[in-house]
């Protein structure tokens, strides 16, 4: 595929503790590798190359970023790809993310269609998706992990708490989303609001 | 431009669905499947069955199946519509929404509020996890595999696409 050589020739990163703003074209290689990385889902490669390779964010930072992301409507690392570039870059560097993650697997899954329409028929794809899929669920517990290592670190007791809940609560109980989020948000909100004042004071 | 126009009705399907698709594009699988098959019939039931694993199995974030229904409707038209339209609108109320939360005040709420979020986001993102994994993990082998991939992306630096790879390999001799 010639559309994700491009982006490999723009390698070299230097190993800062807090790289300075990429410009306009950096962020938009950036985010078009890490889309087409992305099989079975962005996150993983997003994290990874925000957090661990060009270290534009630290962990609790990409955190607040995309738990802000989660929580607004739509696709969340479209909204992530926006915010992110915005906050290094002003709108202009927000459309250049949004660009990059978007464009590239546009344009790949339209050639898909276009081969679909033809022969319209994926069931050795769907057969190989079957492995693919399983190793995307791993990569997610994977990241799930590291997102969750600041509040590990911390010994924050009363967020794994709470994570613990809403995790209980959707992948166990099966409560409607909703539902647990309405309980969940003011909990949350008043527990860090009640432990911020007690630290202040 | 009227109401007929397949695109427009794209743009405005998909525009409207995005800003009630909280908690992420895997939420709004099924009320996309009941707009494309069973209020505008643009695709057959296997159609779009198709459509999901395409959209699964292509690098991109996965609300991308979005182009391929638009693709279905009208062309490449269609799919350059319909993936704006589900992506651009939302992009941008998050743009807002982060620099009303980022501006510099006195006022502590923001920051709070987006700490707040975290464990919650954490929380449920550990319980899609689970939920795929009880729906794509119905093997040992398969098990096995995710849980394997699990140890070795939390423990190493080793490239995620490798994983992948192995995972889609496995399952193609018939492995998992």
């Amino acid at each position: 595929m010639s559309t994700d050589s491009a982006p490999a020739t723009q390698e070299p990163d230097r190993p800062a503790s807090h790289t300075p703003p990429p410009g306009l074209v950096a962020l938009f290689l950036a985010f078009a590798r890490m889309s087409l990385a992305g099989f079975g889902g962005v996150l993983v490669f997003a994290r990874q190359a925000i957090v661990e390779q060009h270290r534009w964010m630290n962990a609790d930072e990409f955190n607040e970023t995309f738990a802000l992301c989660h929580f607004l409507p739509g696709p969340n690392i479209v909204n992530l790809s926006m915010v992110f570039g915005a906050r290094l870059r002003g709108i202009a560097g927000g459309m250049a993310a949004f660009a990059g993650l978007l464009l590239p697997p546009t344009l790949i899954m339209t050639v898909l269609a276009m081969i679909y329409a033809r022969f319209g028929d994926v069931e050795v794809l769907r057969r190989i998706l079957a492995g693919i899929s399983c190793a995307a669920v791993g990569l997610l517990i994977a990241v799930v992990f590291r997102m969750m290592t600041p509040l590990l670190k911390r010994l924050d007791v009363v967020a794994l708490i709470l994570m613990l809940g809403v995790f209980l609560a959707i992948g166990v109980l099966r409560l409607p989303l909703q539902a647990v989020l309405l309980v969940a948000i003011p909990v949350s909100v008043g527990t860090v609001f009640l432990m911020r004042r007690k630290v202040a004071a | 431009m009227n109401a007929e126009n397949p695109i427009w009705a794209l743009i405005s399907t998909f525009g409207l669905m995005s800003l009630f698709a909280v908690g992420g594009a895997a939420a709004a699988v099924p009320e996309m499947h009941r707009i494309a098959v069973d209020v505008h019939h643009w695709m057959t039931e296997k159609q779009f069955a198709d459509a999901y694993a395409i959209a699964q199995l292509s690098p991109g974030p996965n609300v991308l199946i979005v182009t391929l229904i638009g693709y279905a409707v009208a062309g490449i038209p269609g799919a350059l519509a319909a993936t704006l339209a589900m992506c651009l609108p939302t992009a941008l109320l998050a743009y807002y929404v982060s620099r009303l939360l980022n501006r510099p005040s006195q006022s502590r709420w923001p920051g709070l509020i987006q700490a707040a979020l975290v464990p919650l986001s954490i929380g449920l993102m550990a319980a899609s996890a689970l939920i795929l994994a009880q729906s794509t993990d119905r093997t040992i082998a398969a098990l096995l595999l995710t849980a394997t991939v699990a140890v070795v992306a939390s423990v190493s630096r080793i490239n995620p696409l490798w994983l992948l790879l192995a995972g889609g390999l496995l399952s193609f001799a018939g492995i998992v």
